[in-house]
């Protein structure tokens, strides 16, 4: 599986959709993610890809990782992924 | 001064997932205690416990819940859906602005803490999960009652250790007795049950290994349980008026501290709280007929809790019965006095007498009828209930039969 797929069935589970309803310009308040399956989202992504993603709760908007849209967090995972492994 | 009664009362022990199934094996004189099963158990000295058995969380809860509840909160949960189903109360409006919730624990999420230090200590992993801290915090189980029930009064969690429920308890009636509000939510819950939770108790050797049977000269030290008890408490008037059925009066309480030692109990103090109750319940020493004991079963509790129930009760002390139901569910520490209610409630309404299981040899420095061995029959007007926490603090509440 692809990054990306592996971001998305993580962001599935999360929101308790099937994959194929989670599409790239989806928000996390579009699939019904609040502040905390946010954070459990984040984990179990750094759990699947043994990297550390640098969010902040306090300060979403300041951190170096885009969360605006699936499309975004699957391009950061990627990068992430790149320079941690 | 309002009076204060008991219309809903729920459970989950290791003697019963329900209230009628546990006032069932208290009435058998079941035991609940049996060997424990977790992980890592073959590495501890003390293998039994009241553990709670046959119980699959995921039938109670989903999986988003079960992220966030530790096994305490789940307890909890269980038992307040059926105290709350059982009153028949739904709260909005006025009633939920002043309604709360005030429980009784110990350890909070002890299970939550055991595998989370097992993963960054043992496993040398460097990430826990993100609900740590919600679900190990011990007011996590008042928090998920009131989001469930919609309980916007006054609501936080008590921990004085093994009288935590009791102090929980009394402060609930007061809030109803005071006429702050008409309802309150409480008991209270614990499961250290775990690797950890048990290795440190064995540290302090005061655990049995083969059994709980306090006041016999045989005792050998405690046995720690698990599980919840949540009551409602309402103002009487208010339950009269919409016809709900009505379990017992809590008729009075008091609390003290020993001041003296962290461990050691004392009978001053045990006597001062139990005389106290009595005397805001406006009670004479004679009308009590059933003391639910604190009776933990280690020598030091019981001869102590004999001691102060003879000089406070005299020659009533030979009159009245007193029994030990940890004998039969284990020492729930933080919410213990709320499973232990459901024995006075029995004692009241039912007119039944828990007894002291395991009861073998008479003890001259425990000389009391600890009711031993076999429930008994016998018409009680008063009840009390014994709770003497380590640390020296101590809270006694007085229930009436209701009529």
């Amino acid at each position: 599986m692809s990054i990306k797929e592996r971001v998305i069935g993580i962001i599935a589970e999360q929101a308790v959709l099937d994959p194929s309803d989670v599409k790239m310009d989806s928000t996390l308040e579009d699939l019904g993610i609040d502040s905390l399956g946010l954070v459990e989202s984040i984990f179990a992504i750094e759990e699947e890809f043994d990297i550390s993603v640098p969010f902040n709760a306090n300060e979403p908007e300041q951190s170096d990782f885009d969360i605006s849209s699936v499309s975004s967090i699957v391009a950061g995972i990627e990068q992430l992924v790149k320079e941690q492994s | 001064m309002k009076r204060v009664v008991i219309t809903g009362a729920g459970t989950i022990n290791a003697l019963g997932h329900t209230v009628p199934k546990t006032l069932e094996a208290m009435r058998e004189g079941h035991c609940g205690i049996s060997e424990l099963e977790f992980r890592d158990v073959d590495r501890l000295a003390i293998k039994i416990g009241g553990q709670v058995k046959g119980y699959d969380p995921e039938t109670r809860f989903n999986r988003q819940q079960l992220a966030l509840y530790d096994r305490f909160t789940q307890f909890t949960l269980i038992a307040a859906r059926e105290a709350i189903g059982q009153s028949g109360l739904e709260f909005s409006g006025e009633l939920a602005a002043c309604a709360g919730i005030i429980l009784g624990n110990s350890g909070g999420g002890m299970t939550t803490l055991d595998d989370n230090y097992r993963t960054v200590y043992e496993d040398g992993k460097n990430r826990v999960h993100p609900f740590v801290v919600p679900k190990l915090m011990n007011n996590a189980a008042a928090s998920h009652v009131s989001m469930e029930f919609n309980l916007k009064g006054p609501s936080f969690t008590v921990a004085t250790a093994c009288a935590s429920s009791n102090h929980a308890m009394a402060q609930a009636f007061q809030m109803v007795h005071g006429g702050l509000t008409p309802v309150m939510i409480t008991g209270g819950s614990e499961s250290m049950l775990c690797f950890g939770g048990v290795k440190a108790w064995e540290g302090l050797r005061v655990m049995s290994k083969d059994g709980c049977r306090p006041f016999s000269a045989n005792r050998n030290g405690m046995v720690q349980g698990e599980g919840a008890g949540v009551f409602v408490f309402e103002e009487y008037e208010h339950a009269r008026a919409r016809g709900a059925e009505i379990l017992a009066e809590v008729a009075g309480y008091a609390m003290s501290s020993d001041a003296s030692d962290i461990v050691m109990p004392s009978k001053q103090g045990a006597a001062r709280a139990i005389r106290g109750a009595l005397q805001d319940a406006r009670m004479d020493p004679s009308e009590v007929g059933y003391i639910n004991a604190h009776g933990t079963g280690t020598a030091a509790n019981d001869k102590t809790e004999s001691a102060a129930v003879a000089d406070v009760f005299g020659a009533h002390a030979d009159n009245l019965m007193i029994s030990s139901t940890k004998s039969m569910h284990g020492h729930l520490i933080g919410g213990t006095g709320a499973v232990e209610l459901l024995a006075c409630i029995m004692a009241l309404r039912d007119g039944v007498i828990a007894p002291t299981i395991n009861y073998e040899d008479a003890d001259p420095e425990c000389a009391l009828d600890v009711v031993p061995n076999e429930a008994r029959e016998a018409k009680v007007d008063v009840a009390l209930s014994n709770a003497f926490a380590f640390g020296g603090l101590n809270a006694v509440l007085a229930l009436r039969r209701f009529h």
